[in-house]
């Protein structure tokens, strides 16, 4: 499902997306005009296509420094390495040796099959080739370079971390001394590319490049940009989104506060501008509004219990996610039925990282604008709508992400660079927006409800035959990218993670049952596998208990025609010292275990999980996670991004939930929304398996079996199923 | 003017006494290392060293720092702990979007002049920062291998 790669930057007339492609993470298609457009309308002569071109991926500088300029921006999932590690293995250069920067917006940077975005898990498995081979490239200009400088044939050539050796006489030239002969020359239209038996740099732990200046506060992120003449602005949202601002009711003491420039009214908020952001906060924070009902917006009853009493009552049948066999048919046979309903709730990105947005406007009338984003030219193209401007008018820039998780994406009222722009034009200054976290809250798009109701009739020996899914609710892709995909009535966001599952139960039918949700969605890590596999991994376990099976035996048994998924069900046992269940005796007290398996991004995962009970509450001690992404370019990289994505896991199950009230949301701040501290931290254990499948995603697929691993380990331990989460709202006896 | 001891150099800050630090550090000064994350002493994204304790900077009045030594992630390495911190934190790889790490670093300096044979219990109790990407197996073993380095 979510084998993703969505082609939409081909279609000149507009996106048109196939259902098959669309799986993974992506922005709001707000683009449509701008994007596409621009790059099927491209001055002159065509553009060489995305990911061919060297000197837009590739500068060798004098000083022998090597900038890399990355298609995808770097935000923890260690990109920028990556990208180093590929490109230099085939340009024969150490990747230490690599300055890695997000690239601007750009054609040549469409190498998500033909779009360019940072998610989906999709970064390394779409550029692998594409940077080997720009890397190959550039390393056969530079031996041809030498070779004519020299006399001699490209063949007598060899390199050697950024020098070309012609051994026969002992000449050498480094690779920068011969940068600018070696660009002018026409690239190869095949190059040799090296025999991966021999690689140094590729699938090895090479060590991240960003490590110092993360340890020592030199790291620049959006909100830490600063331009000369700049002023700051804080806002304050209305209690709604919807709500429009009236009068201003003590707007002569706010103008006297220390350092206001001005006051400003804007879409959904209010601002102040001013010579610092904590006067600006102060300001905007004092100030008193008459907020209005307005029209539109979340809708003033609008509450997240009620969304789900909606999304329970929703009886209709929807359209056919999936189907094997004669489902109905094999429940009314059945020995045995059982049906269980599982809800997950809305969630907060919480990236530590307020959003910001830096906007000043030049005196030749462009636009230079920084701010956290996942899709530079999405951004670009929608800023130059807000400013008035053409797309190459504005030149964005786009600093590291402190944290993204699907958070920056373009989505309703969730941006703050559209008040960045409107700010700077009514100020004719540079205008720096930050959002207290406070206001990030409050307009954080969020990771929609779920609801799934299933049922599975067992036979007489246990083994289930039938099993039926109704999935309820609205996913990223289809409020997207519905309607740019003709409207399909399928939305794969919804229903990845439950549909296409590697079991042999030879009957199923599972639908989609579309129920639209008024709060603003998003793609948020691992999008609807955050839930799917929860609910589905925790019912199988339901299955296992009815037919009075072990839950590893039963995964197993139903493996059979799955061998990919059974050699790791086999190894994730192995990590975790042999399969037990429990409950048994552990440090003082009783422990259990819970299994499960997801398949998420083309990458395949076991994980189990133990637990014990402590003051009523999940305690997780220990998550072993076998992780099959097919090939791979970094163990270390892979293994800290499984510790990160058990992290979410934990943390969303566990402890978070969004809750609306009145049309907003009730927390606002992490007080009030927790997310895991480090307590609550279990050891991680992780084993890499390469399949040799095509290369799967790495930053989102250690996720999912998180939540259903811990659930059925609970179930292990208390007899007690959740079904609903997060744990927090369920208080456990002793064991 | 408020007058404050910042890495060793004095400063004349001119802005309310109860600005918070932190944003006397990041707009007045430009020294954006030190991180704002929630402002009410929930993550730790802001922690400075305020002689030798690792303090929130977003909750503490600007006016309260007169007289201390403050200490912050751009000078962290000056200090002999410190140093040994970053070693740690850059040879075991702990930072993912590196957003929490200067005020990790800095948590994990105060804690390892304090106490520095740290006890998993220490560790627990003085490396309380927030991290949305999950470092924190990392983070605990780099404070080990801080501890342990001569």
């Amino acid at each position: 499902m979510d084998g993703m790669i969505p082609p939409f930057a081909r279609a000149a007339a507009g996106p048109r997306l196939s259902r098959r492609g669309l799986g993974a993470a992506l922005g709001a298609l707000v683009l449509g005009a701008s994007l596409p457009r621009r790059m099927a309308h491209a001055e002159g002569a065509a553009p060489p296509p995305p990911g061919t071109r060297v000197s837009a991926f590739l500068e060798i500088h004098p000083d022998g420094r090597f900038r890399l300029l990355s298609p995808f921006v770097e935000g923890g999932q260690g990109i920028a390495t990556t990208m180093a590690q590929i490109m230099g293995e085939e340009l024969d250069v150490d990747p230490a040796r690599f300055e890695v920067e997000c690239a601007p917006p750009g054609l040549d940077y469409a190498v998500v099959d033909g779009m360019r975005m940072t998610g989906g898990s999709s970064s390394t498995r779409s550029s692998y080739a594409i940077m080997r081979r720009l890397g190959a490239t550039a390393r056969d200009m530079l031996l041809r370079a030498a070779a004519t400088r020299w006399k001699v044939r490209p063949e007598q050539l060899v390199t050697e971390n950024g020098q070309v050796l012609h051994r026969q006489s002992g000449r050498r030239l480094t690779y920068a001394a011969l940068a600018g002969e070696a660009m002018a020359l026409p690239p190869a239209e095949t190059v040799r590319l090296r025999d991966p038996r021999t690689f140094r740099y590729i699938g090895k732990p090479f060590a991240r490049l960003d490590m110092r200046d993360k340890s020592t506060g030199r790291a620049a992120y959006s909100i830490d940009t600063r331009v000369d003449g700049m002023l700051q602005a804080a806002v304050q949202h209305a209690p709604r989104i919807g709500a429009e601002a009236g009068d201003f009711l003590n707007e002569a003491e706010v103008r006297a506060m220390p350092g206001v420039h001005s006051i400003h009214r804007l879409k959904d908020a209010v601002a102040v501008v001013a010579d610092s952001w904590w006067r600006a906060r102060r300001a905007v924070e004092t100030l008193k509004v008459d907020w209005k009902p307005g029209q539109g917006g979340l809708p003033e009853d609008f509450s997240s219990a009620g969304m789900l009493a909606a999304l329970k009552a929703e009886r209709g049948t929807g359209a056919v996610a999936e189907e094997k066999g004669d489902t109905e048919a094999a429940l009314r046979g059945a020995a045995k039925v059982i049906e269980a309903e599982y809800d997950a709730p809305y969630l907060s990105h919480a990236q530590l990282e307020p959003p910001s947005a830096l906007a000043r406007f030049n005196a030749d009338g462009t636009l230079d604008l920084w701010l956290p984003n996942q899709m530079p030219e999405l951004f670009q193209g929608a800023a130059a709508q807000v400013a008035g401007l053409k797309p190459e008018e504005v030149r964005l820039h786009s600093p590291m992400l402190g944290g993204f998780f699907g958070r920056h994406f373009l989505y309703d009222f969730a941006n703050p660079f559209q008040q960045a722009i409107q700010l700077a034009q009514a100020v004719q200054r540079p205008v720096k927006v930050i959002w207290s976290r406070e206001e990030e809250f409050a307009r954080d798009a969020v990771r929609p409800m779920g609801f799934t109701r299933f049922r599975a009739g067992l036979d007489a020996n246990g083994m289930p035959v039938g099993l039926q899914a109704a999935v309820v609710g609205e996913g990223p892709i289809g409020r997207y990218f519905g309607a740019a995909m003709g409207n399909p009535p399928v939305d794969p966001s919804m229903v990845e993670g439950i549909v296409e599952r590697p079991y042999a139960i030879p009957n199923r039918r599972i639908d989609c049952v579309r129920h639209p949700q008024p709060a603003v969605i998003a793609f948020w890590r691992s999008v609807g596998h955050s839930m799917n596999e929860f609910f589905y991994e925790s019912f199988l376990d339901e299955i296992a208990a009815a037919g009075g099976k072990d839950p590893f035996a039963l995964r197993m048994e139903l493996l059979k025609d799955s061998p990919r998924q059974r050699d790791l069900l086999r190894a994730v046992g192995d990590l975790s010292g042999g399969w037990k269940r429990g409950p048994y005796e552990a440090e003082g007290g009783k422990r259990a275990r819970g299994v499960a398996l997801a398949s998420a991004f083309n990458t395949e995962v076991a994980t189990i999980a133990e637990v014990s009970i402590a003051e009523g509450e999940v305690q997780v001690h220990e998550v072993w996670v076998a992780i099959d992404p097919g090939s791979i370019v970094n163990p270390a990289i892979i293994t800290n991004q499984v510790q990160s994505a058990v992290a979410l896991g934990l943390s969303s199950s566990l402890l978070e939930e969004v809750v609306y009230e009145k049309g907003a949301p009730q927390a606002r701040n992490f007080d009030a929304y927790p997310i895991l501290n480090r307590t609550r931290m279990p050891r991680v254990r992780v084993r890499i398996i390469e399949s040799g499948a095509p290369m799967g995603g790495i930053g989102e697929p250690g996720l999912p079996g998180v939540p259903p691993a811990v659930a059925n380990a609970v179930a292990a331990l208390t007899g007690q199923r959740v079904r609903s989460l997060p744990f927090s709202k369920t208080r456990f006896g002793a064991v | 003017m408020i007058e404050l001891t910042i890495n060793g150099t004095t400063r004349q800050i001119d802005v309310e006494g109860d600005t918070p630090l932190l944003w006397v550090l990041r707009d007045t000064l430009g020294m954006t290392g030190t991180k704002y994350g929630c402002g009410i002493a929930q993550c730790g994204a802001c922690s400075v060293l305020l002689d030798g304790q690792a303090t929130r900077s977003c909750v503490t009045p600007v006016e309260s720092a007169v007289g201390a030594q403050i200490t912050t992630i751009e000078a962290i390495e000056t200090l002999p702990v410190g140093k040994k911190v970053v070693a740690a934190w850059v040879g075991g790889e702990v930072p993912q979007c590196g957003y929490c790490q200067s005020g990790q670093v800095i948590a994990a300096t105060a804690l390892l002049q304090q106490t520095p044979k740290p006890t998993d219990e220490d560790i627990a109790a003085a490396m309380t920062n927030l991290c949305r990407c999950g470092t924190y197996n990392n983070i605990a073993d780099a404070v080990r291998h801080a501890a342990s380095a001569a």
